[in-house]
């Protein structure tokens, strides 16, 4: 039997540079403009409030595409999907009698075991070519989605609301407790992978594996379960968007079409291979999105899609790599 | 007794190119063995077949156990560091990062390796944080043998230490690689273009010449002989 060789070997030079000065300037500028905005007018400030909670669930899913990208520089098409099916697993264990906050633990369990599954059994054999791949994901997509329907049915369920239903009053601005319930979960799911990939020996293995797969092993890093890890925490963060969208979305098995393609663009905005691009592409599109919903009297809602993809090749054709990515230099 | 790692007719081919046409070499605990060759002898792949890191056939034995079934990640548990061409450098995470990686295998913090591993790279003290990839190229040698020693290997190898460095830092290198060897007793094997310098570091020598080996034997023998010296070494 021959030994063992680590495939996908695609090494990547150095990247150099940091995110460039006009793009940190252009965010301070949002910064600014939102904060200023949300004190001269409340309802800027809802609406500001509702996209950064509608934002963080883009940025998490993003998030999520971007773990997957950086190691194997493939898309995951099904990972909506395999979040919708994670929150239809949570809604199932509700029915069983179980409080939303321990099925919602339990789902992420069982998320992060399904993705660590379905790269071993699925992404495995094939993961020496990126486009079988990417075909694999497709399938993916449309499996998950005829297992749910057939399971549970393609009409709306609902779920205990998580935060509740009320309503707060910060002077003349309403905050809707849910939304702010949305933004500390997201924030704090990336917060925790931000700590594990930075100060764990766990988090440091699975960034050597992704970087530089042969230098990785070589120090005694089992690269593979490495990546397997990788879809498992993916899973995870696409659960917890799965969840956080479920409570004004409600559960259908197309809940997240839509949702993932928001997160492509919030990823491909960031710029494919940074975590952080990723978050913050997705918050700025969330907000975007709302403000001109808000503000704009043609941007209805069946215009949000195609406005958010405008906005992105305008993005693109400035900034090729996205606002935080760097250029590519690839060894031959 | 017994070597600590025993190669015998070993082969190894990338696709349909074979680059080992059945080596054998023995690395006693203790030593430092170089292997020495012109381009494309197979030197590099040697180093890779003991690793794990290209397909090979034959028998690889360290420390009476065999190798050949075992992937890079295994062999690096068991004890053997390989510094590959090119360094192996993850020149985007910082120094710190590169030195906690090299203890990967090793159970708990690793900080007394850091302070001892420092003994011999002071520098790295107030770089822990710069990355990577902004070293020098002696800085990124040094950084390459240090994340290696966090190891606490039995076997170091190293596969030519002294590319596109200045004669200054070579000798510098080979000479933390002797104290290593002198102080911790570090076994290495060392694949070198320049026969000159590695000679005068190893205790044994193997000169390989596609894929095969030509002759080997103790340093001081084949630094001797005029005629070995023009045909394999070329100085």
């Amino acid at each position: 039997m021959p030994a063992r060789r680590i495939p996908f070997l695609r090494e990547r030079r150095p990247t150099g540079g940091h995110t460039s000065l006009p793009v940190l300037f252009a965010l301070a500028a949002i910064v600014v403009f939102l904060v200023a905005g949300s004190l001269l007018s409340s309802i800027f400030a809802q609406q500001t409030v509702a996209g950064l909670a509608q934002g963080a669930i883009f940025g998490s899913l993003a998030l999520a595409l971007v773990l997957i990208y950086q190691a194997t520089e493939v898309i995951n098409f099904a990972q909506g999907e395999m979040a919708m099916a994670t929150t239809y697993i949570a809604y199932q264990l509700t029915l069983w009698g179980l409080s939303y906050w321990l099925s919602f633990f339990l789902a992420l369990g069982i998320a992060f075991a399904l993705g660590v599954v379905i790269q071993l059994v699925l992404i495995r054999p094939v993961q020496r070519s990126v486009i079988a791949v990417v075909i694999v994901t497709v399938g993916l997509f449309i499996l998950i989605d005829g297992l749910v329907t057939w399971k549970w049915g393609a009409d709306l369920k609902f779920m205990p609301a998580p935060f509740g239903n009320q309503v707060y009053h910060l002077g003349q601005v309403a905050f809707a407790r849910n939304d702010l319930g949305v933004l500390i979960v997201a924030i704090v799911s990336v917060i925790l992978l931000w700590v594990l990939f930075k100060y764990t020996k766990l988090g440091l293995a699975m960034r050597a594996a992704a970087l530089r797969p042969a230098a990785a092993s070589l120090v005694g890093v089992r690269v593979n379960w490495m990546l397997a890890i990788g879809w498992g925490l993916a899973a995870v963060l696409g659960a917890v968007a799965g969840l956080m969208t479920e409570p004004t979305q409600f559960l259908q098995p197309t809940m997240m079409q839509a949702i993932l393609l928001y997160a492509f663009a919030a990823a491909v905005l960031g710029g494919l291979e940074s975590p952080a691009g990723a978050v913050i592409g997705g918050l700025l599109l969330g907000v975007f999105l709302n403000l001109i919903g808000q503000y704009v009297g043609f941007a209805t809602s069946e215009l949000r899609l195609p406005i958010a993809f405008a906005v992105l090749l305008v993005v693109l054709l400035a900034k090729p790599n996205g606002l935080f990515g760097r250029k590519q230099v690839r060894r031959v | 007794m017994t070597a600590l790692l025993e190669l015998e007719d070993v082969t190894a081919r990338y696709g349909p190119v074979q680059a080992l046409h059945g080596i054998s070499l023995q690395v006693e605990e203790g030593q430092i063995v170089a292997v020495l060759g012109a381009n494309g002898a197979g030197k590099t792949t040697t180093l890779r077949a003991v690793s794990g890191s290209v397909r090979r056939d034959g028998v690889l034995r360290f420390d009476g156990r065999p190798l050949r079934h075992r992937g890079p990640d295994a062999v690096a548990r068991l004890g053997i560091a390989h510094v590959p061409e090119g360094r192996g450098t993850f020149a985007e995470l910082s120094v710190t990062e590169n030195l906690r990686l090299g203890a990967y295998v090793r159970r708990g913090s690793g900080r007394d390796d850091v302070t001892r591993v420092q003994e011999y790279f002071p520098w790295i003290e107030e770089r822990r944080h710069q990355q990577a990839g902004t070293l020098s190229g002696g800085e990124q040698q040094m950084l390459a043998l240090a994340r290696a020693f966090m190891q606490r290997p039995r076997l170091l190898l190293l596969d030519e230490p002294s590319l596109g460095l200045a004669p200054l830092l070579v000798t510098e290198i080979f000479r933390i690689i002797k104290e290593m060897n002198e102080r911790e007793g570090l076994t290495v094997l060392v694949v070198e273009q320049n026969a000159h310098i590695a000679l005068q570091l190893a205790q044994t020598a193997y000169v390989l010449e596609v894929g095969r080996v030509a002759l080997s034997g103790p340093s001081s023998e084949l630094q001797e002989h005029e005629s070995i010296r023009r045909s394999y070494l070329g100085y």
